[in-house]
């Protein structure tokens, strides 16, 4: 088929386009042509409909996500903000932190191992691209039921493939979550994060400034790969000679991955670029338009000069295939023989393929004939913006409280606690963890399970980074404006339980089809609890991502908000571990407990939901926070009472080091169920007893000592349970169902 | 006391056994794949890591390197070698050290805290433990099965060239729990397990690992 040229769309302005096969609206089409005053070409068309689909252009929840920007607190912690590839934060001595979450869901439930593995790898380059080594992942993972087939199929590959790119990468994972629920299957959820660290001067933006400067593509050469969602076209084009059918899932390379992040620490050591972007969703459509759009003028692009893997691809294919593993730098002239050699040394493939003009338009020439003349912010950044219609769901007309049976003699209690913690979403995720490198890099202090992953990023002053990522999905059904708020103070709760003190949010909002107005009403709802929250903690929104879609028939997931916490720690090595580490130590609750159980994992197990979340007081959350923090080197161990309560607490940090505890509690079945949040559980040598009942008398937290560490039991109320045989039961789980 | 380490492309612990090595006194000498300098080290280390991302078989590509035929040619005349991993694995490909590792038993990557025991303290890397003492050290890797022939495996044993072996379970079917080897002169010496990361308490489960570093500056000091 000919090469559809400018000249030729002006020529034919009435040939047929497959806009809507593109995913593209009948009015979104109409203003296509409006914006350059006739058709677009087949290229400027593929490159719109990848720009403006809801991946890339956020136009369902563009109209809520401004909440994060319109709320947000003035920050100076803040280096970056949203819009970049990952914002920045200061975290002191010069150094900068950048962390971004991401979704990979509907890849991985279609190919488990390269969805999860590219996943991994696309928030690794995005890190990168801010000029930072990537120092750390975490991947929130959510599936189906344990027991069912399909998990059986999807979690393993999930799992091999976060290891297998992650390992090869060289990059430790120090956490996540792993949590099972009816609504997942069918679409599993596979969020990564990444965090990397940099000196201040070492930021790195999108943007191509100076007319004149080189456009530079690098690492790894294009393929037919991950074309996806322009298949139309490309069957549009299809020819005999060329291959029909290509996977719409990106196949990863982490060797190449991890050769570019050297090839680029030295590029970027060097002082050698202007701009740089990596190549993700929408590939080059996406790189050129937004390195020329957040720019100062135009760019010219000679597509032909694209390395290939495959030669029979089109340039409309060229322009939107997602190969991973590439990069697009704006680089000097000057400097462009130096760039080259450090390419050569890691044996990174780079091209020049076009440079910065002081035009306004970004052309697209392939072998001399101009096929794509736009200006680049029509295609980047001024996409659709939609007010989709909401609608309070009809399930909250059904909804009836939890009403669940609470353990009260000795041997109920004893049931109860082994029934909880070999449930699945409680039960011991080594199979799962023990598949991830958490070692290496050499700066892991805290990784799963503890309530926060805690990296050194200074090994002469030891300051570090503590991470973590929370949701609560089911809260967030109840609730999805106290959900997000809760999910969030979970999160910095976390971070202070390990020691650390919160800086900045990302966030990882995944949901069913925005064109369902309950999930639509559940979206609104989440981010204005999230906005609220963030305004009120002083926190910054840094970036994050939306995945909808996430739906099966009519049956959506559960509305899940995934927010991961940067906290910034002067000195790690006072860190505040989970796990009782000797005997003779006073246990505390500190915070009030109240008695709904809605939402609870002890109500899940019973099947049942409940009718109301939590709502969450933020005050006291603060000053919970506080106390954590200013009581810190009090601590001997700490640990957050979330998933599976007081039950599920206790039992996680007996077993971390198989020291036990003797507790006495009143009302003591819901006492160890209820999840009620704002809670921490702490163990203080006794000295220090007096010191901790003071200062949370002083924040005006609530400070109940509860028992005493020691032995090999878990002791409540009389109820004896051996270490050992909760172990067995804990441990038994996930190797008795993935082998 | 210059000690190299070499990075290939793909390598990953490369930083950490730099650490490794300026924590135990030494100098810490960044060495690259694709030269074939020594830069006047007088002992190596391989680190761990993917090198040519594992691809065709683990260190299979870089035995091939510019750097391994000086390293090749040193070892054969008493120069000190550690191979850690991947390093490991890129000895064997060489056929400075005999047998192969191949995927684990259980086919998954393993990340594990490992006791393992010292079983030879002769080896210019293993001087400073006592024999048969146990320590703990992370193993990480998805092919940490020692398998060689049953010649070979009597010999290793005859020889005393046992490094390391696994304590408890075996983790990954490796024969007679072998975590670690040496050539017949005792100067080249393989481990699965990694001490590099296994330097400070802080980050690793323990600081045993940091022996491996200062035994071979204290066997420098005293050639």
């Amino acid at each position: 088929m000919a090469l559809d040229t400018v000249a030729i769309a002006q020529a034919n302005p009435d040939s047929q386009q497959p806009y809507a096969e593109l995913g593209l609206k009948d009015d979104e089409y109409a203003s296509i042509k409006k914006i350059l005053g006739r058709r677009p070409t087949s290229s400027e068309l593929a490159m719109y409909s990848v720009m403006w689909s809801e991946h890339c252009s956020y136009k369902s929840s563009k109209a809520h996500l401004k909440q994060f920007g319109e709320k947000a607190v003035k920050s100076e912690a803040l280096l970056v903000g949203i819009g970049e590839n990952a914002g920045v934060v200061d975290v002191g001595q010069g150094y900068a932190v950048t962390f971004k979450i991401e979704s990979h869901n509907h890849p991985s439930f279609i190919e488990p191992y390269q969805g999860a593995a590219t996943g991994v790898g696309g928030i690794v380059r995005d890190i990168l691209t801010m000029g930072a080594r990537p120092i750390a992942v975490m991947d929130p993972l959510r599936f189906g039921p344990a027991d069912a087939p399909d998990t059986r199929r999807v979690l393993p590959g999930i799992v091999a493939g976060v290891g297998g790119y992650g390992n090869c990468l060289g990059v430790p994972n120090i956490g996540g979550e792993v949590v099972f629920d009816e609504t997942y299957a069918g679409n599993p959820l596979v969020n990564a994060l990444c965090v990397g660290v940099m000196r201040h001067e070492d930021i790195k933006l999108a943007k191509a400034h100076g007319a004149g400067n080189l456009v530079v593509l690098f690492g790894a050469k294009t393929g037919g790969d991950g074309i996806g969602g322009v298949s139309v076209l490309a069957s549009e084009t299809f020819n005999e000679a060329k291959p029909t059918k290509r996977p719409s899932v990106q196949v990863g390379d982490p060797f190449a991955e991890k050769v570019l992040i050297e090839c680029c620490l030295e590029i970027f050591h060097a002082d050698l670029v202007i701009g740089i972007q990596d190549l993700g969703g929408a590939g080059l459509s996406c790189a050129t338009s937004e390195l020329a759009s957040a720019g100062s003028g135009g760019m010219n692009i000679q597509l032909e000069k694209v390395p290939l893997r495959d030669p029979s691809l089109s340039p409309e294919e060229i322009l939107m295939s997602e190969s991973q593993e590439r990069m697009c730098a704006i680089v000097e002239p000057s400097k462009i023989k130096t760039f080259m050699k450090i390419c050569k040394k890691w044996d990174v493939t780079a091209t020049v393929i076009g440079e910065v003009t002081d035009g306004t338009h970004l052309n697209i020439t392939f072998n001399g004939e101009l096929i794509v003349d736009v200006p680049p912010r029509t295609v980047a950044h001024d996409g659709p913006v939609y007010n989709r219609p909401m609608a309070k769901p009809k399930y909250f007309d059904s909804l009836i409280p939890a009403v669940v049976p609470l353990p009260s003699t000795p041997e109920e209690i004893k049931a109860a606690v082994i029934k909880l913690m070999a449930s699945p979403n409680l039960a011991d995720k080594s199979w799962v963890t023990s598949q991830y490198d958490r070692y290496v890099q050499g700066n892991t202090v805290l990784s799963q399970p503890e309530d926060s992953g805690l990296v050194r990023i200074d090994a002469q002053t030891n300051l570090g980074v503590a991470i973590s990522t929370d949701a609560n999905a089911r809260w967030s059904y109840l609730n999805p404006y106290e959900g997000a708020k809760l999910a969030l103070a979970e999160s910095c709760r976390n971070i202070a339980t390990s020691g650390a003190k919160p800086l900045a949010i990302t966030n990882c909002l995944n949901f069913g089809s925005p064109e369902d107005p309950e999930v639509m009403w559940q979206f609104a709802e989440t981010v204005r609890g999230l906005a609220d929250a963030c305004l009120e903690l002083g926190l910054p929104v840094t970036g994050g991502n939306v995945s909808f879609y996430n739906q099966t028939g009519t049956v959506a997931i559960l509305p899940t908000p995934v927010i991961g916490v940067l906290g910034v720690m002067q000195d790690v090595t006072q860190r505040t571990p989970m796990g009782i580490g000797s005997a003779g130590l006073d246990i505390y609750v500190l915070g009030a407990a109240d008695e709904n159980l809605s939402g609870s994992e002890w109500a899940h197990i019973h099947g049942a939901m409940g009718d109301h979340a939590p709502i969450l007081n933020l005050a006291t959350e603060q000053r919970l926070i506080a106390l954590l923090l200013e009581g810190q080197p009090l601590f001997d161990a700490a640990h957050d009472i979330s998933n599976g309560g007081l039950a599920a607490t206790l039992s996680e940090m007996a077993l971390r080091h198989k020291i036990g505890a003797t507790v006495t509690l009143e009302n003591v079945g819901m006492q160890l169920m209820v999840e009620t949040p704002g809670r921490v559980v702490v163990a203080v040598t006794e000295v220090n007893n007096s010191a901790l009942v003071a200062l949370a008398a002083k924040h005006n937290i609530p400070a109940a000592k509860i028992g005493t560490t020691g032995g090999t039991h878990l002791v409540i109320n009389g109820s004896d349970l051996s270490l050992a045989e909760l172990a067995a039961a804990h441990e038994a789980t996930f190797p008795k169902l993935f082998g | 006391m210059r000690i190299g380490v070499v990075t290939f492309p793909g390598s990953l612990d490369d930083r950490s056994a730099l650490r490794a090595i300026e924590l135990a006194g030494g100098i810490p000498v960044p060495l690259f794949h694709g030269e074939n300098d020594l830069k006047e080290v007088q002992a190596v280390v391989l680190p761990g890591g993917f090198s040519y991302g594992d691809y065709l078989r683990c260190g299979a590509i870089s035995r091939f390197s510019p750097i391994m035929e000086s390293i090749i040619l040193a070892a054969e005349h008493g120069f000190p070698v550690l191979g850690i991993c991947n390093g490991f694995q890129i000895l064997c490909e060489s056929h400075l050290l005999p047998g192969a590792l191949t995927r684990n038993a259980d086919l998954h990557f393993i990340c594990k805290d490992q006791t393992v025991s010292v079983e030879n303290t002769k080896t210019p890397w293993t001087t400073e433990y006592t024999k048969g003492q146990e320590i703990v050290i992370p193993i990480k890797n998805g092919e940490g099965s020692f398998q060689c022939s049953d010649e070979t495996l009597a010999e290793l044993e005859a020889e005393g060239r046992i490094v390391l072996r696994y304590v408890g379970a075996n983790p990954n079917g490796s024969r007679n729990n072998i975590a670690g080897i040496s050539n017949k002169r005792g100067n080249v010496v393989g481990v699965m397990p990694h001490p590099e990361q296994s330097i400070e308490t802080l980050t690793g489960p323990s600081d045993d690992g940091l022996a491996f570093f200062t035994s071979i500056l204290k066997a420098m000091v005293s050639n």
